[in-house]
Formats: C-alpha cells, structure tokens, sequence
C-alpha cells in the first residue's frame, strides 16, 4: 500500500482550501486569541461545510484556514487512517488544496483527528487539529452558557469536581474513561474531546500545537506547545489510564490504546492497536502479536495491505 | 503633474493574496504559540510609514472591516494603504481598536488603555504591534509560560522606558490583557498575554 501520496491537482473551482478570504481571517483570529488564553472556548462564525455538522466540521474550518499548499495532511478517525470519515477529509482538503496526504504520522506537517492522540510522540512544528463535538466541559452539568461562561470567568469548577466526587462514592473510582476533563495552564477547565482518558497524559507538555475546533457548537481552543495540562484528580484518588492484561494480539505493543475487536458469534475476542499506523509500523519491523500470522489476524490486516 | 500624489502611492499588498495571507498567518501562529522565538515573513512589503515590513503583513493577514486598527497620529498615508487593501476601519479611540501599532516612542497611549477583554469573554482583546529597532540586542528578558520549554531569553531592542513594566502589569491581568506581536523590519515575535516577562539580571 503507498504511504504517502504526492500533492494533487488543486480544483481551481473552489477558493484555496474551500473556505473564503473573510471567513479564513475571522477563524485566524480566533486562533491566535485561542493560543493565546490556552483551554479558554472562542466563539467563532462556524460555516456551512459540505459535510454535516456533527461530522468534523469544525476540524475541517481550523485545517481549512491553517494549511498551506507545502503541508502534507494526516486525518486519523478514532486512530485509524482508513475509516470513511478520515479518507472523506482527506480527500476534500487533497482536492480543495491539492495538498499532499500522507498516513505516517512522522511525516505529517498537520494532523487532523478524531477522538485520538497517535501513539507516536509529536514533534515540535506539527499541528494536531482534533474535531470536538461538545467543547464544554461542564454543559451536562449545567445547560446554560450564560451561566457555563460565569464558571470559567470566575474559575468556578466546584461543580466539576463534585461530579467526579459522586463517582468515587457510587463506584469507588472515577468511571469516566473519555472526554476525561483537564486544567489547562492552571486556569481554564477544558474539555479534551472524546479522547480516550488513555491519551490526557500527552496533551500536557508536547512538542507540537494543538488546536480544537467544534463546527456545530461554534468554538475554537487551543494548547500551545509545553503547556501545562492536568487531568482533574484527588489527592487520594490520583489520575489514572486504562491498563490491558494483554498486548496488541497484531504487533504485541503494550503501551499502546487497544480496541477490542468480536472475531466471531461464539465470544471470542481479540484486542488491537486503535492507532493502525502506529500498529502497521510496528508489524513492518518485524513486532509480532498473538494473532497475526493466524486467519483472524489476516482478515483484520487486509491481507493486501503492505 | 504632480504623480506622486496619494492615490499613486500607496504600495502593494501580497503578491498573492490568499497564499500569502497564508504563509504570514501561520509565520504568526508559530510565533504567539512559542513565545520569543523569532519568524521572518516570507514577503517584504514597502508599505507607507510609520507601518514596517511586518507590521503591514500582519494586518493584511488579520484584518478586514470587522477589526477597527488605531494607528496613532500622522499615519493618514498608513490608514489609506489599509483601507485600500484590508477595508479595515482607522479609528482614533484606542479603546474600540482591535488591532494597534505601537511605534515603540514616548508619549504613546499605555498598554492598559487598550481593550483587555471582559472576564467572560477575554477573546475580545486587543492584539497590538510593538514596532521594535531589532528582536536582539535589547535589554534582557527572561520568558515563561505556555509554548516554552523552561525558559527562553529574549532581548528585543527600541521599546520606550517602563514598557517592560506595562508588560508584566498586562500578564497579572491574565486571562484579560492584551497579546502582543513584536515587529523589527519583517522580523516577529509574539508575546501573549500568557507569557510571564521578567528582566534578566545583569551578569557581570
């Protein structure tokens, strides 16, 4: 399978990037006022994208108005480089941009994702772009902005950390698993977006930018590079990520995030790097897991793929 | 014939508006999201004083009628070329501005009168350009906070006196406060309001 895909033609049809001029500057602007208050939500005029709302539209309009004809574009889908809404994407900015695609994480200049961190450290430069559904952390407690935007002026978060309270008192442990919330620079309370809670210990301190975009709920935000981001704990109950009894069945990674995947109606089972690129790379250097050479293992792999 | 009247001389803008836009921006990016470090503009631009190389990208970049840009006074050469090219309006009230030029001399309006945002909104701020005689040389200053690792110094050159200490009085105000977008030439630099600014002391 071919990695990387040299830049395409540009559909001169479209303005550079799909977006217009205006647009573009007013979400540049809220870019650069996102970066500058790291975890703060800006509100911003979000477009009509030819896509459904709900979809990665805000993703989309912050990678619209970042990228460049000299970027090479990775959009990942809960990890993996080959579900329909990350090939979708990718070919819209290879069209609207003629921008070059790649599915190595290394050699991406912008990576746009959902609900994924990539298991493979980021380097300095990089820009990860993640698509947020519900930016605000505190909106199922309580459903008004006007009020939600009283919480963060005044860094109320009581609130927040008596709803991870009652969790350790009904199950004896904090139950969230996703959408883990974090304090962003020792200030704002920020939503992560559903990344799994495995993935919260990269957001803090990593080499490359990291903005978020929600196309629906209208809001822009950001972590600027070696930022500090802390998951919201208790002294006697500190954060902790989820932890399998097995390694990857395809490339025995055991550091990274697995999905578990049903083999067939008898309950069987088998656990797989969410990151395929991470979990490709690794088979390519001769990492071998439990299933791999086995019919089950081929049928996930795709046989074709390599 | 007199063919250096206004309308002949304004000067261009990007050669190409929109990828020139876009290389400036995310030269501006990069640069408010590693304070300190310094980017050079791909383009330089001669554009009518008292607005530097820089100083005119940037505003060609983020600026078009929705941003109000105060740009002090003798600067009616500058405001034309701006509303040529942007169609941002020049006002004289330095608290409606969204954008600013500061020319780094005395006796020009202090950071605090800018517009620092409100508390539920700090987004609403301000973002000024301090036109500086380099991004080297100056006194020494030490920054921290998001996008730096540790520390970084830093020793931008021709700011007016006790400018530093409306810098630091800017971050106490965190999360309001306005961002700043150092200019030398078509160098930049970002200071956001994120960045703690303290004088290096001297070594001897």
């Amino acid at each position: 399978m071919q990695k990387s895909v040299g830049p395409p033609k540009r559909d001169e049809a479209y303005n550079f990037a799909y977006l217009d001029e205006q647009t573009k500057r007013m979400v540049r602007r809220a870019l650069l006022k996102a970066v500058a208050v790291p975890g703060y939500q800006v509100p911003f005029g979000s477009r009509e994208m030819p896509l459904a709302r709900g979809w990665g539209t805000g993703g989309i309009q912050v990678t619209a108005s970042v990228i460049g004809p000299d970027d090479t574009l990775k959009v990942i889908d809960q990890g993996a480089d080959d579900t329909t809404n990350a090939v979708s994407i990718r070919r819209f900015f290879a069209r609207v941009a003629g921008v070059a695609t790649t599915e190595a994480t290394g050699e991406a200049s912008i990576i746009q994702t959902r609900h994924r961190i990539p298991e493979a450290p980021l380097r300095a430069g990089q820009i990860l772009v993640y698509q947020v559904p519900q930016p605000e952390p505190l909106r199922k407690l309580e459903p008004k902005e006007a009020e939600t935007r009283k919480m963060h002026a005044w860094g109320d978060y009581g609130l927040m950390h008596v709803r991870l309270y009652e969790d350790i008192a009904r199950f004896g442990r904090v139950a969230t698993t996703y959408s883990y919330p974090v304090l962003v620079n020792g200030r704002y309370v920020m939503s992560p977006s559903p990344i799994p809670k495995f993935d919260n210990p990269k957001l803090g301190m990593c080499a490359a930018l990291q903005l978020f975009g929600a196309g629906r709920e209208k809001r822009i935000y950001a972590i600027p590079p070696w930022t500090e981001v802390k998951s919201l704990d208790f002294d006697d109950h500190p954060f902790e990520v989820q932890t399998w009894d097995e390694p990857c069945a395809l490339c025995g990674a055991a550091d990274s995030y697995l999905d578990e995947v049903i083999t067939d109606d008898k309950g069987s089972r088998m656990f797989v790097c969410s990151d395929s690129h991470y979990c490709e790379e690794r088979r390519a250097a001769g990492h071998v897991g439990r299933l791999l050479g086995s019919e089950t293992g081929q049928k996930l792999t795709g046989g074709a793929k390599e | 014939m007199d063919g250096t009247s206004a309308g002949l001389t304004l000067g261009r803008g990007f050669a190409d508006p929109v990828l020139g836009a876009q290389r400036c921006f995310r030269n501006i990016l990069a640069a408010l999201s590693e304070p300190g470090t310094v980017h050079v503009l791909d383009e330089d631009i001669a554009a009518p004083a008292p607005l530097s190389s820089g100083a005119a990208q940037t505003l060609l970049t983020l600026s078009d009628y929705e941003t109000p840009i105060w740009l002090g006074a003798g600067a009616e050469a500058a405001a034309g070329y701006l509303r040529f090219h942007s169609g941002a309006p020049v006002v004289a009230d330095v608290g409606a501005a969204r954008f600013a030029v500061l020319r780094g001399e005395a006796g020009e309006p202090p950071l605090d009168a800018f517009d620092p945002g409100d508390e539920r909104y700090p987004d609403k701020s301000a973002t000024v350009i301090v036109q500086c005689a380099a991004l080297e040389g100056g006194e020494g200053l030490t920054l921290a906070g998001p996008g730096i690792k540790g520390q970084r110094r830093v020793a931008p050159a021709g700011v007016h006196d006790g400018f530093w200490d409306e810098v630091a009085a800017n971050h106490d105000r965190y999360p309001l406060g306005v961002d700043l977008i150092l200019v030398a030439g078509r160098s930049i630099m970002g200071l956001p309001r994120s960045t703690l600014v303290t004088r290096t002391e001297r070594r001897r």
